[in-house]
């Protein structure tokens, strides 16, 4: 990677080079990266990977504790719960359901977002004034706040709990999306594609939406790691996925009362929550140093 | 200076109105009736259950409640919980201080080292304690705190019993409520050791809150420090013979605090949203139980009420913010 950089100065490098070259200097993010892609893996592949199935009882071994502790048991490396199932399974099935509500929670609020974010830069005038505004209440409130009262609405359950995190995350995209356009609309190139005939659609879509991207590619690899955590958050209180689905954060309120005899049943979910955010919080990092020309320089 | 402050209370005003309809509407799309939910599970008669839907004017049209609500807000009237049959806004007021004390706690705990952190983190740029700082922030910054909760709980608590596990005071205790505020009743009352048991339960709680801004207000602190550093005024005065302890503590600081400032006034929210789970790990008795507890018991007009209310309070302080940016930093107030 390091030789394309040596390119002669009037020679343009190619883009994606440029990006890895700086996002491969940050260690933290190669190393955020690489967490990332191994639990995509996992999650991936977890019938494959997983020992056991998250959700079988064993009632011969309640509460075995882990390998590493005296009577550890082999065949259950991270211990059981309290009836008996296999906890390394029951994480690794739970990193696909994170995965998934990350992913999922992203994609709809960017793409509700933008939309919103396009339009109020587009329209300006009195529709901006009035989206901007109710945007603005969704951001006085607390986010967990919102999301719980959108969970509670729904009802608990999974799915519920995707639309209510992602609704939270709307308003951050919107308002990036529209200081983007804003200041992208007084660009020339805006103006040459103007006159040249482009319809407002295609202005919006074609010519100055992907000159807004950088900021939201942030955003969006930022708010990753608010979505798991989020929906943790909703599962810890009751208002998430319901067990025995293996959701870390519904995991960890369901074997609450083991906290002294086994403390590994509340540890490791919890530990699984903390390494995927933090591995996504050290790529948004990463992305935005690499992302940022101010910082290049 | 008055025209910006009132474009900026002005823009509140519309903010409050759409957040009371945001959270009328949002309430009544709960699924299930209150009624049916305090009935339980010997069902209610349909003449009674009608009866009781009357009582609570569950049963007018959607408008009309709101117009009633509304109304009710302005007389300072946030509705009547219907578990507990006494006003939302007492409740709250009752509750509020627990919240606050903790909340003010977290703060202080995360300013008293998130500054000096950030500042020494800047000065000492690519130093060993500068990385040190950067990977503890990230990591408290991605936190699950209910999970650190526990950790801490299982640490200092159960393993180490240093700590107790829940509550704001000991049993043992009775504080006569003065201020709400239970460090400074607990020293007005002549209980001896009420002072002593308050901080022991504050201690736990107030760490645990105070996760996640402090990782806020280290970063924060670094980034504008070394943005303060770089500049000419900077260099001027490190020419002009001044200490680094003058430069840093009064040239560099100075202009450096005006974003800290406003990102810890915006963390009042995150705190709230916070409070929702350490209350909840720590039994502690304030807003954020209260609110988890009122979802559960489908409470509509306390969890009305207290969304309202601490969405008020969030809007209030950040616009005390805005304010306050507007008078430490006057370029702002132009545009």
């Amino acid at each position: 990677m390091t030789a394309e950089t040596e390119t002669p100065a009037n020679v343009q490098p190619n883009p994606l080079a440029e990006f890895w070259f700086y996002f491969s200097q940050n260690t933290g993010a190669v190393i955020g990266l690489v967490v990332i892609v191994t639990i995509t893996l996992v999650a991936l592949f977890a019938d494959v990977v997983a020992p056991h199935d998250p959700v079988l009882q064993n009632r011969d071994a309640l509460l075995v504790p882990p390998v590493w502790q005296n009577d550890g048991n082999w065949r259950y490396l991270l211990g059981t719960d309290d009836i008996g199932r296999d906890m390394l399974s029951r994480i690794i099935h739970g990193a696909r359901l994170s995965m998934m509500i990350g992913a999922i929670v992203v994609s709809l609020s960017l793409v509700v977002g933008i939309a919103i974010g396009l339009i109020a830069g587009f329209a300006g005038g009195l529709v901006d004034a009035a989206i901007m505004r109710a945007m603005d209440m969704m951001l006085a409130l607390p986010p967990l706040l919102l999301a719980i009262v959108v969970a509670a609405i729904l009802g608990p359950g999974l799915i519920n709990v995707v639309f209510a995190v992602a609704i939270v995350a709307i308003p951050h995209y919107a308002r990036l999306t529209r200081a983007s356009v804003m200041s992208e609309l007084s660009r020339d190139y805006v103006t040459a594609s103007r006159v040249a005939g482009a319809g407002t659609l295609r202005l919006a879509l074609v010519v100055v939406l992907p000159n807004c991207l950088a900021p939201l590619i942030v955003q969006a690899t930022l708010s990753f790691s608010n979505a798991i955590l989020d929906a943790a958050s909703l599962g810890f209180l009751g208002l998430g996925a319901q067990p025995p689905t293996p959701e870390w954060g519904t995991m960890l309120s369901s074997s609450l009362q083991f906290l002294q005899r086994a403390p590994w049943v509340v540890t490791f979910p919890g530990l699984a929550i903390l390494i995927t955010v933090l591995a996504f919080n050290l790529l948004g990092d990463g992305l935005r140093d690499a992302l940022d020309p101010k910082l290049k320089r | 200076m008055l025209r910006f402050l009132l474009t900026r209370v002005s823009l509140v005003v519309p903010t409050f109105f759409g957040l009371t309809l945001l959270t009328f509407f949002m309430i009544h799309l709960i699924p299930g009736d209150p009624v049916e939910f305090l009935a339980g599970e010997r069902g209610v008669s349909p003449e009674r259950h009608a009866e009781l839907m009357a009582r609570f004017g569950l049963d007018r049209p959607l408008w009309e409640q709101y117009v009633g609500y509304i109304g009710n807000l302005l007389t300072g009237d946030f509705g009547t919980s219907i578990k507990t049959r006494t006003s939302v806004l007492d409740e709250f007021l009752a509750l509020f201080p627990a919240t606050v004390e903790l909340s003010l706690c977290a703060m202080l705990i995360a300013v008293a080292i998130g500054l000096p952190a950030g500042i020494l983190a800047a000065v000492r740029r690519g130093s060993v304690f500068d990385h040190s700082v950067m990977a503890a922030s990230l990591t408290g910054y991605s936190m699950p705190i209910f999970w650190w909760g526990l950790i801490l709980i299982l640490v200092f608590s159960v393993e180490l019993g240093l700590t107790p596990v829940s509550g704001r005071i000991s049993v043992f205790y009775w504080v006569e409520p003065v201020t709400g505020f239970l460090l400074i009743d607990s020293l007005l009352s002549d209980e001896s050791g009420a002072f002593a048991s308050a901080v022991h339960h504050l201690v736990l709680p107030s760490l645990v809150l105070s996760t996640i801004p402090l990782a806020v207000v280290a970063r924060m602190t670094r980034s504008a420090m070394l943005e303060v550093l770089g500049e000419d005024y900077i260099r001027t005065a490190r020419a002009k013979g001044l200490g680094p302890g003058r430069v840093i503590g009064l040239h560099a600081l100075r202009n450096a605090l005006i974003p800290v400032i406003t990102v810890i006034g915006l963390q009042v929210g995150m705190l709230f949203a916070g409070a929702i789970l350490t209350e909840t790990i720590f039994a502690w008795p304030g807003i954020g139980k209260w609110l988890v507890e009122s979802i559960h018991r489908r409470d509509y007009p306390a969890l009305q009420g207290g969304i309202l209310l601490v969405a008020s309070t969030v809007i209030l302080v950040n616009l005390t913010v805005d304010l306050l940016y507007g008078l430490l930093n006057p370029r702002i107030r132009r545009t």
